[in-house]
């Protein structure tokens, strides 16, 4: 059974890490649905956020290969429920649809997102939430002709104290070594 | 030679990238390296030709060649196989030999020549993104931009290759580079913080193991190339003895426990033994160490060892339950899991499960042994020929074997009484590795007698490094032994193909002629009476020496497993 997957993967920044990352998931045919990738709040360690849908077991293994990877820290993946996870969403809509309709504002103030930036043309919102709530804004605002749409990949912390946590304080000492 | 070394490296000296290169290889303790030049490369070779008393270049003929001697010569040696090659299409050439290496985990550190730092990404000539090609197919790549990277990356690069699970990494150094100069000092890598080389062994887990061991009525050890990698051939035997075990070894795992063992008791897989496979499905504990559960040691997982619980001792944390769900999980160098629990074994007789090994290989003798190595009439057999070269090697050869037929029998059939001596292309089954890579074990490990089993086909794939063996006068053995057909295919169109032979027959040239044009010695036998006879010739010939024999042409290799079939369902005929 396919199920979404979120999987955390803390490497080194190193050139081509990204590559090894992927080529894990495409050789076992596994589509990646979002990836997001930053510095993590360790200095000089990457963290990837990278969503899938897939069965467990090909998961497990596929994050056990990642793991293998010599500049790979640690990997990790969760269900939804283990994660608080958000997304980010930016709109363009005309302003002056915008300005002239009050159902558009009401629509806005509703799904609380915020005014970016507003020009003589258009006007650019943005709102954070789950994949569904962005995508609800964005179904809303279509008939008001849309300009533009991007979303973000998901960023997730999870919910309980994780070994990642344990494994950092234990590095500590080495880390600030180098 | 490292004494030097070392106090040379310890003041700081003022060098080309290219001789960093050179020493860093010296420190390394690196006495031979296989490789081809090119327009990339060509610094390095510059440097090389000042350190040719040191360090040993073999120009092989073609870049495969180079990196399968490297890993004939890491597998013979248990030591760190060295390639040198040019940027684009020599690069490119190595892979197949690198994605060798990777499945087959062999520490191989591959160097390879790339364009000028400022010409990289303008499609220059010889330029190719080696980096990009290689890096699903090498446990670590790097490419060096600039003189001051060499030493941390090459110290990197052979303690990633050698250590945990081993494998091949590969060095990309661009021109500028190496022509650069820089104050050049070496400290060899002891760790790298992402990487664990060793898990830490849970005591737990080496409890529960010695515990199930004691409490099994028919217990099966199986037995993998990470035997062999760990340097624990003295902790399986231990192992096995003080636990009264026995034990099938795979094919790459093959030669870690001598064939002549009391407990040694068969191989699994496609083509191993039947009581092997049989009583895979029989045994109450299976103990596997240092393997990974290929597809072609298991068959059908839905039917494999089903009834029996597993243990699995093994370095890699992700071939734990990647195939068979192991039930007590022992993870760690099985060199020290190995000396952990046999302490806590006691001995049991369990002579009834000895003596189902006993019933079922005589089954195997009478169907398959008998016919395959003591034919009276027809055409010579693989299995005769490798029975027959047994009794002169007395079991004390390396055998190097390529991809096929004859690599089934050879290992099926040969006499191994040291470890690493049998060295084949398992996981990735490359045709064209056995000349190459006999020739890279017969200068990692000289004082042994080496011979390459190839078939027909598998010769014709890199039998240009015959070049090497002339120039170098390495006195490797050849046996082809051809059946004038890509032999193995042509037993699954036999047997699964309704016999439609589809491009499998070869026509082939005369191989002794060819031979004799690289001033090799040979002779091709056709008769059975004479085979003795040419294999003493060819095994006590002092130099490199290649024996044709003509062997039937539609023999099959039996025992069999047919692919999606179970272990149990294992064919005679
Ligand atoms: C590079 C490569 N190409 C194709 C194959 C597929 N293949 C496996 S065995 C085999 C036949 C080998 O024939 P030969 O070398 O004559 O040995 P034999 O089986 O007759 O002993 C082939 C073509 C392979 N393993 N490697």
């Amino acid at each position: 059974m396919k199920e979404q997957f979120t999987i955390l993967v803390y490497t080194e920044n190193k050139v081509g890490l990204l590559q090894r990352v992927v080529s894990t998931f495409s050789r076992r045919k596994i589509n990646i649905e979002s990836l997001n990738t930053s510095e993590s709040g360790v200095p000089g360690i990457f963290r990837f956020t990278i969503v899938v849908e897939s069965q467990e077991e090909w998961v497990r293994k596929t994050v056990k290969n990642i793991e293998r990877q010599v500049e790979v820290h640690k990997a990790y993946y969760f269900r939804d429920e283990d994660l608080v996870y958000q997304e980010i969403a930016l709109y363009k809509v005309p302003t002056k649809v915008l300005a002239a309709n009050g159902q558009a504002e009401e629509l806005v103030r509703r799904h609380h997102a915020r005014v970016l930036g507003v020009e003589e043309d258009f006007t650019i919102l943005e709102k954070t939430g789950h994949e569904i709530e962005t995508e609800a804004l964005y179904k809303a605002l279509q008939p008001f002709g849309l300009l533009d749409f991007v979303r973000s990949g998901r960023v997730a912390i999870t919910r309980p104290k994780r070994d990642w946590q344990e494994y950092v304080e234990s590095m500590e000492w080495e880390l600030q070594q180098q | 030679m490292q004494a030097i070394t070392t106090t040379k490296t310890a003041t700081a000296l003022h060098i080309s990238g290219a001789e960093a290169i050179i020493r860093c290889l010296l420190a390394e303790g690196a006495d031979t390296i296989f490789g081809y030049p090119g327009g990339a490369i060509m610094p390095v070779y510059d440097a090389l030709y000042d350190f040719r008393e040191e360090l040993h270049h073999v120009l092989t003929r073609h870049e495969q060649g180079a990196v399968h001697m490297a890993q004939g010569y890491a597998r013979a040696s248990n030591r760190v196989g060295v390639c040198l090659a040019t940027s684009g299409p020599g690069a490119a050439n190595l892979i197949t030999g690198i994605a060798d290496a990777q499945i087959d985990s062999t520490p191989i550190v591959c160097i390879t020549g790339q364009v000028a730092r400022h010409l990289l990404g303008t499609d220059a000539f010889q330029e190719t993104d080696v980096m990009g090609i290689s890096m699903p197919v090498t446990k670590w790549n790097f490419q060096v931009t600039t003189a001051e990277e060499i030493p941390e990356a090459i110290a990197k690069a052979f303690y990633l290759a050698r250590s945990g699970r081993p494998g091949p990494v590969l060095v990309d150094i661009t021109k500028n580079a190496q022509v650069e100069k820089f104050d050049f000092a070496y400290t060899p890598c002891t760790n790298v913080r992402s990487y664990v080389a060793k898990p830490k062994i849970d005591p737990e887990a080496i409890a529960s193991a010695a515990a199930a061991i004691n409490e099994a009525e028919r217990p099966l050890v199986i037995f993998g190339q990470g035997v062999t990698l760990a340097a624990a051939e003295e902790e399986l035997k231990q192992f096995v003895e003080k636990g009264n075990l026995p034990a099938i070894g795979t094919l790459l795992g093959h030669s870690a426990l001598p064939t002549d063992h009391t407990h040694y008791a068969g191989m699994p897989g496609m083509h191993g033994t039947y009581a092997a496979n049989k009583l895979t499905n029989e045994c109450d504990v299976l103990i596997a160490i240092g393997m990974r559960f290929d597809d072609r040691v298991t068959g059908n997982l839905e039917y494999y060892a089903k009834q029996a619980k597993v243990i699995h001792l093994e370095l890699d944390p992700a071939e734990i339950d990647k195939n068979v769900v192991a039930d007590i999980p022992v993870l760690g160098d099985c060199k020290e899991s190995m000396a952990c629990i046999a302490p806590l074994l006691h001995p049991r007789p369990r002579k009834p499960w000895f003596g189902k090994f006993k019933e079922l290989d005589q089954m195997e003798e009478e169907k398959v042994r008998q016919g395959e190595l003591h034919p009276t009439e027809g055409a010579l057999t693989m299995g005769e020929v490798i029975d027959k070269m047994n009794q002169v090697t007395q079991g004390n050869a390396v055998i190097v074997t390529d991809v096929g037929q004859h690599q089934m029998v050879a290992w099926r059939y040969g006499d191994f009484k040291l470890d690493k001596s049998h060295i084949t292309s398992g996981g990735l089954g490359t045709m064209g590795f056995a000349l190459p890579a006999a020739i890279g074990a017969k200068l990692g490990a000289e004082d042994r007698q080496v011979i390459a089993v190839i078939g027909d086909g598998g010769f014709q794939m890199t039998l240009q490094e015959l070049g090497t063996i002339m120039q170098t006068k390495v006195p490797v053995k050849i046996l082809i032994l051809n059946n004038e057909f890509l032999g193995m295919v042509r037993q699954w169109q036999q047997l699964f193909f309704d016999k439609r032979y589809s491009s499998t027959e070869m026509d082939n040239p005369d191989f002794v002629t060819i031979a004799k044009g690289y001033g090799i010695e040979g002779q091709r036998v056709t008769e059975r009476d004479k085979l003795p006879e040419a294999l003493q010739t060819f095994l006590s010939h002092p130099d490199a020496y290649l024996l044709e024999v003509a062997v039937g042409k539609e023999n099959n290799v039996f025992p069999m497993v047919p692919t999606g079939a179970s272990v149990s369902d294992v064919r005679l005929e």
